[in-house]
């Protein structure tokens, strides 16, 4: 029932840890721009944007679409404005998508974005909240824990997540955008590197970006631009409780459930050997090997092997490479970071991925996860219609 | 393309302040009498889920993540979230529908804006660089409209005191509105401005409270054996965001949203409009192309409660209400976001 | 000839806005508890899991809750973290450990600070006990307790964290 969808446009800025030279408007036209050029058409071709973004106090500014309506030519247009939370760029995506997909439009702009410079998202992320404890903790205190009971319960040797860190930073030196250019990092340097909370160090985690990722979706009949187009072939969605009695954290069922409903869509059996490469949300290392056997790339227990095997390097010539583009560990604006991963994995099916390229890649996976690990958005692209 | 329906609907009475409510405490209360109109037993029931929100009402990043434990979401569920009116969580939970990924939908609203100073907070709304520094508060920027609306011989401060009486008089058969009675026009226009040209009773009131609604293919409300209302046309469309590059005299927005959502493909019998300010009512009334046949906000409308980030969603289930109860065949809902009506949603709602 | 302007590339327009926050009813009772040095949760009538800090409602499982269980300031760390970064505004000094804790009688952790151990030593399923601020200090927050320390108690096994009753002893 749904129509056919695909990606005829990316576009996306440098990150950087501030844009002192663009306004907010500016660093979204920087990609809106971009992507529309991507896709040889103009705002006159537009049906329809879609923006998303992550909490509005990373910049302070109020419901932003309204503000942006000049910016991204959506006068006499209908727009929305997805948040939810660090998944947002993600589940953007899958919400435009569903504008084609339902139908209802032709083609439409997607842009998220992040000018937390601006503000300041720490404070937003930890700003003591009423009648709660103030730990400062923040997000890596929250899956701190959470990754030590990862490898208590698979044996990981400890140096899974430096291996992580060093791998996608190298990745993002064969990305001009990325924001951390790291092309000679080394496992000893991450773990020399200040322990934040155990066992994350600081390369361990990722940067604070501002950064705006753009995309132009159109129907099968409604395809422009000289390259390939990346067809949608599978989108999902799924919540969960931040906590409940005897949740899984390590292993969140609603991970499993959203890859499951995405895979059967795409007609994945095997995520490993059907898919070329994935862009997975990995923000703090260890979460490679958890998302692994989350996302059933590995069994439970065994996704560390993967990593430290260098199955998921680009550079070692690994078979399932993860997050070629350098991955949130690399650029994290936070509202676009989901995006990016959908866009990245949009770019290598179409052959675009320039330095960062898998070669003859044709199936690929973009992952965006936020809160307490509990809302997930996936989707499945590929260089033919299914 | 597929038919769709508002199946059930369920609103919180508008109170100035809810005191010693969490977002959770707002919301379950609506979601229970939904499930309750349809036999369901939590949202696993439903296919998607979809929200609106603002986390600057309740001044905390992230609030809305609190309402996903009003859900039950376990096993984990389709959900998603708009920061925005709900109305715009209902037009999204339409397109899914719409392709196919789900025949049902649970859509909730919901705004606790008693902590912070309502008007203020939204003064952060607007453009970074050059209007939110002047700190503009909503009800100025209206009031802004409304000068220019009496200035051009638009509008009097007789037709927006009647627009007020009105709305009180129809509360007065609402028990979910805030603000109702009988008032003349004369006791209205001896009233101070408050912000001129607006007096206070120009201005709806600040509520907290949540809404709900479950929408459905006609196939599934079938199934469900419950009375529905089919969404026959919905669009929205937004203008430029600086107030001195529209004509805040006339709503373009609506205008183009309305022909878009077919509102003149039938008699409009009842019509729930978002006018925060009574002279807006006014202008969406004439933008919406409507004339005397058609019944505005018998309920009292927004003017009467104003349920921030679900008043958009209310509407549509006022209209709902009405056409399953059997006072109207066919109804408009409208939805506004932003500055002076900067963003609006048309919907149209016709008997089964 | 005037002097070429310089371009203004920011402008710094702090944001000063005002809340009145409510704790929601149960959060409340809650808090008013903690006032006079009580740890409370709230049990699910369908689930029957027992939340601390209640917040009216079983994420789990969508419903009301409304029973009332006092628990114990005994506790099982369920996971935890050793953290670099300092507290703004408190005297704990890093590295320190912050913790998961299960208050017995409870199924559901919350997070608190760890104290008066040797950080390396710290572990999941050890035992530990609330320390709390002098009873004149006491408000409506969760900082009346200081913080937690070990226990001299046989260990929980992970399997049983979650689980205990309020008494602590086998259940």
């Amino acid at each position: 029932m749904a129509e056919r969808a695909a990606v005829v446009g990316i576009g996306q800025t440098r990150y950087k840890t501030r844009r002192n030279d663009v306004s907010i408007a500016g660093l979204l036209r920087e990609a809106v721009d971009r992507a529309l050029e991507d896709a040889d058409v103009s705002f006159a071709d537009i049906d329809a944007v879609i923006i998303g973004k992550a909490p509005d106090m990373f910049e302070g500014v109020i419901m932003p679409e309204s503000y942006l309506v000049d910016a991204l030519g959506a006068m006499g247009k209908p727009m929305l404005r997805v948040h939810t939370a660090g998944s947002v760029g993600g589940s953007t995506a899958i919400v435009a998508a569903s504008h084609v997909q339902s139908g209802t439009f032709k083609r439409v702009l997607t842009v998220t974005f992040e000018k937390q410079s601006e503000s300041n998202a720490m404070w937003a992320l930890s700003t003591p909240q009423p009648f709660s404890v103030h730990l400062n903790a923040g997000a890596g205190g929250y899956f701190a824990p959470i990754i030590r009971e990862y490898i208590r319960r698979s044996g990981a040797p400890d140096d899974v997540g430096i291996k992580v860190a060093v791998k996608d930073r190298r990745h993002g030196a064969r990305n001009p955008l990325a924001h951390l250019q790291l092309p000679d990092i080394t496992e000893q340097e991450v773990r020399d590197s200040m322990m934040l909370w155990d066992p994350l160090r600081f390369l361990e985690a990722c940067p604070s970006s501002d950064g705006a990722c753009a995309m132009v979706i159109a129907a099968e009949d409604s395809i422009t631009g000289s390259k390939p187009p990346a067809w949608i072939r599978g989108v999902a969605m799924r919540s969960e409780p931040t906590m409940y009695a005897g949740r899984e954290e390590v292993n969140p069922q609603a991970g499993r459930d959203c890859a499951a409903d995405v895979y059967a869509q795409a007609g994945i059996t095997n995520p490993r050997k059907d898919l070329d490469c994935a862009e997975i949300y990995v923000p703090f290392s260890w979460y490679e090997p958890m998302w692994l056997e989350n996302l059933g790339f590995a069994a439970e227990g065994e996704g560390w092997k993967l990593t430290v095997e260098g199955a998921t390097s680009l550079d070692a010539g690994g078979d399932i490479p993860w997050n070629c583009s350098g991955g949130v560990l690399s650029s994290n604006p936070i509202g676009a970071s989901g995006m990016i991963r959908f866009a990245e994995a949009a770019r290598q099916v179409r052959g675009d991925a320039g330095a960062h390229q898998v070669e003859g890649a044709r199936l690929a996976m973009g992952h965006a996860y936020g809160g307490g690990a509990q809302f997930f958005a996936m989707w499945i692209v590929g260089a033919d219609k299914g | 393309m597929r038919e769709i329906a508002v199946v059930a609907y369920s609103q919180s009475p508008c109170v100035a302040d809810a005191g010693a409510t969490n977002e959770v405490e707002l919301i379950m209360p609506q979601l229970q009498a939904v499930y309750s109109q349809l036999g369901l037993a939590s949202a696993q029931d439903v296919d998607f889920v979809c929200s609106g929100s603002c986390d600057y009402l309740q001044g905390a990043a992230f609030a809305f993540v609190a309402g996903v434990d009003a859900l039950g979401a376990v096993p984990p569920i389709k959900e998603s979230h708009v920061e925005m009116d709900a109305a715009w969580a209902l037009y999204e939970a339409i397109l899914k529908i719409r392709m196919g990924h789900a025949d049902s939908a649970l859509i909730y609203g919901f705004g606790k804006s008693s902590p912070g100073e309502l008007p203020i907070v939204l003064s952060q709304r607007l453009d970074p660089y050059y209007l939110a520094p002047l700190w503009l508060d909503t009800v100025s920027l209206a009031a802004l409209q409304a000068r220019l609306l009496l200035d051009q011989g638009l509008v009097s401060e007789s037709d927006m005191a009647a627009v007020v009486a009105r709305s009180r008089r129809n509360a007065m058969g609402n028990p979910l509105a805030q603000l109702a009675g009988e008032f003349s026009i004369e006791d209205l226009l001896a009233e101070e401005h408050f912000v001129a040209p607006l007096r206070r009773a120009d201005c709806c009131p600040v509520s907290d409270g949540a809404a709900a609604m479950v929408i459905a293919t006609v196939e599934q409300a079938r199934a469900w054996g419950a009375p529905y209302a089919r969404i026959t046309g919905i669009d929205q469309r937004i203008e430029n965001h600086n107030p001195c590059l529209r004509d805040l005299t006339d709503s373009v927005s609506t205008r183009q949203a309305a022909a878009a959502a077919g509102v003149h493909r039938g008699p409009v019998d009842v019509a729930e409009i978002y006018a925060p300010f009574s002279h807006q009512e006014i202008l969406l009334t004439r933008a919406l192309g409507l004339d005397d046949s058609t019944l505005v906000n018998p309920g009292g409308g927004v003017l009467a409660g104003n349920l921030m980030m679900a008043s958009g969603l209310s509407r549509v289930g006022e209209v709902f209400r009405r056409i399953v109860d059997g006072k109207a065949g066919r109804g408009v809902a409208h939805a506004t976001s932003g500055p002076c009506l900067q963003h609006n949603l048309v919907a149209v709602l016709e008997g089964a | 000839m005037s002097e070429p302007l310089a371009d203004v590339t920011g402008i710094k327009a702090p944001v000063y806005l005002k809340y009145r926050f409510t704790a929601g009813s149960a959060p409340a009772r809650f808090l008013c508890r903690l006032k006079e040095g009580v740890l409370t949760g709230q049990r699910c009538p369908r689930c029957s899991n027992v939340y601390i800090p209640p917040r009216g409602s079983c994420p789990a499982c969508g419903v009301p809750t409304e029973d009332e269980v006092v628990l114990s300031d005994k506790g099982t760390i369920q996971s935890f973290t050793i953290v670099s970064i300092p507290i703004p505004g408190n005297p704990i000094q890093p590295p320190y450990v912050v913790a998961n804790i299960v208050p017995d009688g409870a199924n559901i952790s919350f997070i608190h600070l760890l104290s008066e151990c040797v950080n390396e030593e710290v572990h999941i399923g050890q035992r530990v006990q609330a320390l709390w601020k002098p009873a004149e200090e006491w408000g409506h927050a969760m900082d009346n307790i200081r913080y937690f320390r070990p226990l001299d108690e046989p260990d929980v096994p992970v399997a049983r964290i979650g689980k205990l009753p309020v008494t602590g002893l086998e259940g």
